[in-house]
């Protein structure tokens, strides 16, 4: 019963594809309470209204070389977040795979269903939110950077300076979902865009992706889409034998990756 | 010398610091407080700018503070071996050292409190961690040991202490201010050494004795437990407790023997810590020495064979690579030369074992130094932007010495008000000791009367 109803909804869904392709999910997920009350537990006790998800296709990304300009998801989430060099929330690396290949890896955070980052912050700063993303209250944080050491994808960073905020931002009213202006002596990480996402709209890193090569979906209601087009989440991670990076520690990431550029696939890659 | 003149001297000998102490302890006291001070100064600067002042960055992100603080909470054990260890074990040669011991315990650990509370990018919210805080932390797991384990020490500190306490209040009199006298009258309890109160005392030491114990491995397991709990090659093993919980023994003995060292020539103590109580606790010394190095051998050996993931690129920066220096300076200066200078019956005395023990106290400093800075060094993923490696600023420098100047100081400062050595401990060794003899004479004299008969 409930599998035919979820193939419905991806009909709607996918004749939905030409407009703004978030507010379908939302939808969705609105229509199927039951599989939100009975979807996938987190970590935690609370139930998720949602399970926010990437998929990466590594075959798609070129590390914007072919375009000749810098990696675009890295640009837009520089300009939104003001993110310095080497402190982007989204990391594009160039990995070498088997048989002299190399291929462009965009590693954001993972937004761990099993955070070792959540897990060691002292304070509760760090936390699941109510969709599954990992958030920094950066009210709350004191500056130990445990959660620094915790994550095994160096995906977290620290102020460790003053900034001066931008004349946009000094009046942003803060919140943990758009973490702006920057507090000095706190942790930040990606924030998944929750206060786009909130409004349908999608993560500044998947819209700025000129070859459509991520997607960003719910796990609850199984659907996917990179701003272009519309997707089956699950099936489309069982065709493209997707694999999640360093799976092995147990952190359950919420991204996922597409091979086929040679990569060790579900293996951590080279360098 | 009868046992009451004996008592006597000592008395005077251990009162007189309190009193009038040397030139030379004016200059040490000064000089570390001008140190603290200039750290005090950067440190303001650290709170107005934030933690760039540091050499610290989001590749390298603890640097020496987080350094001093687990080399803190290493010396932190030294009382806890000399005092309660020891004596459960019927030992009774380590009772002038207790409380050098257990100040040095009580003093680490306000320095350990201290640097954590330096390197908190946050330091005014430091209550969060009681308001907010969440148990499945490992950090917060530390602050409840470290300070149940403060709070246990300093009532260790305080309890065998007593007595003297009392003969401070009973005789330095007018020779210190009024406000001394009071204090000291207050902090005695009303002790008057009557035997009831001396096995009270007793009772309440050996019950302390067995308690600390526990509080003390845990802080030390518990410290390890920050590290060992994270997925970072070289702290991602699961002999870390242990080999903490080894290595502190290790530093605060060391610690103990240059303490030892200075105040026997600084209040003239040569006649109560002898060369049989350095020989003693260097014996101890190289001990904790050779098991920390096979605890070493042991994970490198086991991660060397392996080669795990990221292993290779983590144990070449110590063969060979950017931190190898110190990893090889660490087993010459901290494992061979304390052995050789304990084995070699040349350099079996004073100097010798304290030069052994200085070593190992700077040593294990850069020890922890390799621990904390190696493993952060190595990124998690491929990296694109090349983050240069971690240097200590020199206001990083000049904060770190808050903390092992203050160290210092603390020490230097609570033996300018209490007895360095317990007064009535010694001599209540001595009354048993002249005990014992007068009643193995008397098994004798029964022994001989009944042959006679
Ligand atoms: S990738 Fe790192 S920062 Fe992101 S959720 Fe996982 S542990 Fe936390
Ligand atoms: S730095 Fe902040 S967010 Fe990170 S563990 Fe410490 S308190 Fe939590």
């Amino acid at each position: 019963m409930n599998i035919s109803r979820r193939s419905l909804l991806r009909g709607i869904g996918l004749i939905g594809l030409s407009t703004t392709v978030l507010p379908v999910i939302d939808k969705i997920s609105g229509l199927d309470s039951k599989a939100v009350a009975g979807g996938t537990k987190n970590s935690g006790k609370e139930k998720l209204t949602k399970q926010w998800v990437r998929i990466i296709d590594l075959k798609k990304c070129d590390g914007c070389e072919g375009l000749g300009m810098e990696p675009q998801c890295m640009a837009a989430d520089r300009s939104v977040y003001h993110r310095l060099e080497g402190e982007e929330w989204i990391d594009v690396k160039k990995v070498h795979g088997e048989g002299d290949s190399t291929y462009w890896m965009p590693i954001p955070c993972m937004h761990c269903e099993n955070a070792p980052c959540v897990k060691v912050c002292p304070v509760g700063a760090t936390y699941h939110s109510e969709t599954g993303t990992v958030l920094v209250d950066n009210r709350k944080c004191i500056g130990c950077r445990f959660c620094l050491a915790a994550c095994p994808y160096d995906r977290r960073f620290f102020y460790w300076e003053k900034r001066d905020a931008s004349p946009k931002d000094a009046f942003a009213e803060y919140s943990p979902e758009f973490p702006l202006p920057p507090r000095m002596g706190t942790a930040n990480k990606c924030v998944l865009c929750e206060s786009f996402t909130k409004d349908g709209k999608l993560p500044a890193c998947i819209g700025g992706c000129p070859r459509g090569a991520m997607y960003f979906g719910d796990l609850e209601t199984d659907v996917a889409t990179n701003g272009q087009e519309v997707v089956p989440l699950k099936k489309m991670l069982a065709e493209h034998n997707a694999y999640r990076y360093k799976e092995e520690l147990g952190t359950k990431p919420r991204v996922y990756y597409l091979p086929g550029h040679g990569q060790e696939q579900g293996r951590e890659p080279r360098e | 010398m009868s046992n009451n003149e004996r008592s006597l001297e000592l008395e005077e000998i251990a009162l007189k610091p309190l009193v009038k102490p040397g030139l030379g302890y004016n200059i040490g006291l000064a000089s570390l407080a001008v140190v603290v001070a200039v750290g005090v100064l950067f440190y303001a600067g650290q709170l107005w700018k934030g933690l760039s002042v540091t050499g610290m960055q989001n590749q390298v992100f603890w640097g020496l503070y987080i350094t001093t603080f687990v080399y803190f909470i290493g010396i932190s054990l030294a009382g806890t071996l000399v005092s309660a260890i020891l004596r459960l074990s019927g030992q009774h040669w380590q009772s002038p050292v207790s409380r050098i011991a257990e100040v040095i315990t009580g003093s680490a650990l306000i320095g350990a409190l201290l640097m954590v509370v330096i390197d908190m990018g946050r330091p005014e919210r430091l209550l969060n961690i009681f308001i907010h805080g969440r148990i499945q932390s490992p950090l917060l797991w530390d602050v409840i040991a470290v300070n149940t384990y403060l709070f246990g020490s300093l009532l260790y500190l305080y309890i065998p202490m007593i007595p003297d306490l009392a003969l401070c209040r009973d005789k330095l009199g007018e020779s210190v201010s009024p406000i001394r006298q009071k204090i000291y009258r207050l902090l005695a309890l009303g002790w008057q050494n009557t035997p009831e109160q001396k096995e009270r005392l007793e009772k309440v030491i050996g019950i302390m004795s067995v308690v600390i114990i526990p509080a003390g491995i845990a802080v030390h397991s518990v410290t390890a437990w920050i590290f060992g709990m994270t997925l970072r090659s070289g702290w991602d093993t699961t002999i870390l407790a242990p080999y903490f919980v080894v290595s502190a023994f290790f530093s605060g003995v060391a610690m103990v023997i240059v303490a030892m060292a200075i105040f026997r020539k600084a209040f003239g103590l040569e006649k109560y810590l002898t060369v049989d109580h350095f020989k003693k606790l260097g014996w101890l010394l190289i001990a904790m020495g050779l098991v920390y190095g096979y605890f070493n051998f042991a994970e490198l050996l086991t991660e060397a064979y392996k080669v795990k993931g990221h292993e290779l690129e983590f144990l070449s920066m110590f063969f060979t690579g950017r931190f190898s220096m110190l990893f090889w300076l660490f087993f010459l200066d901290c494992i061979l030369l304390p052995v050789f200078l304990m084995v070699w019956p040349t350099t079996r005395n004073i100097t010798g074992i304290t030069i052994a023990g200085v070593l190992v106290v700077i040593g294990v400093w850069f020890k922890r130094y390799i621990f904390v800075i190696p493993t952060l060094s190595l990124a998690n993923t491929p990296t694109y932007f090349d983050s240069a490696p971690y240097r200590a600023s020199l206001p990083e420098l000049s904060i770190t010495m808050i903390g092992l100047a203050g160290f210092a100081l603390l020490i230097a400062l609570f033996f300018r008000f209490f007895p360095a050595i317990p007064v009535w401990e010694i001599a209540n060794e001595w009354d048993k000791e002249s005990a014992e003899i007068s009643s193995i004479n008397s098994v004798r004299l029964g022994k001989f009367k009944g042959g006679a008969k």
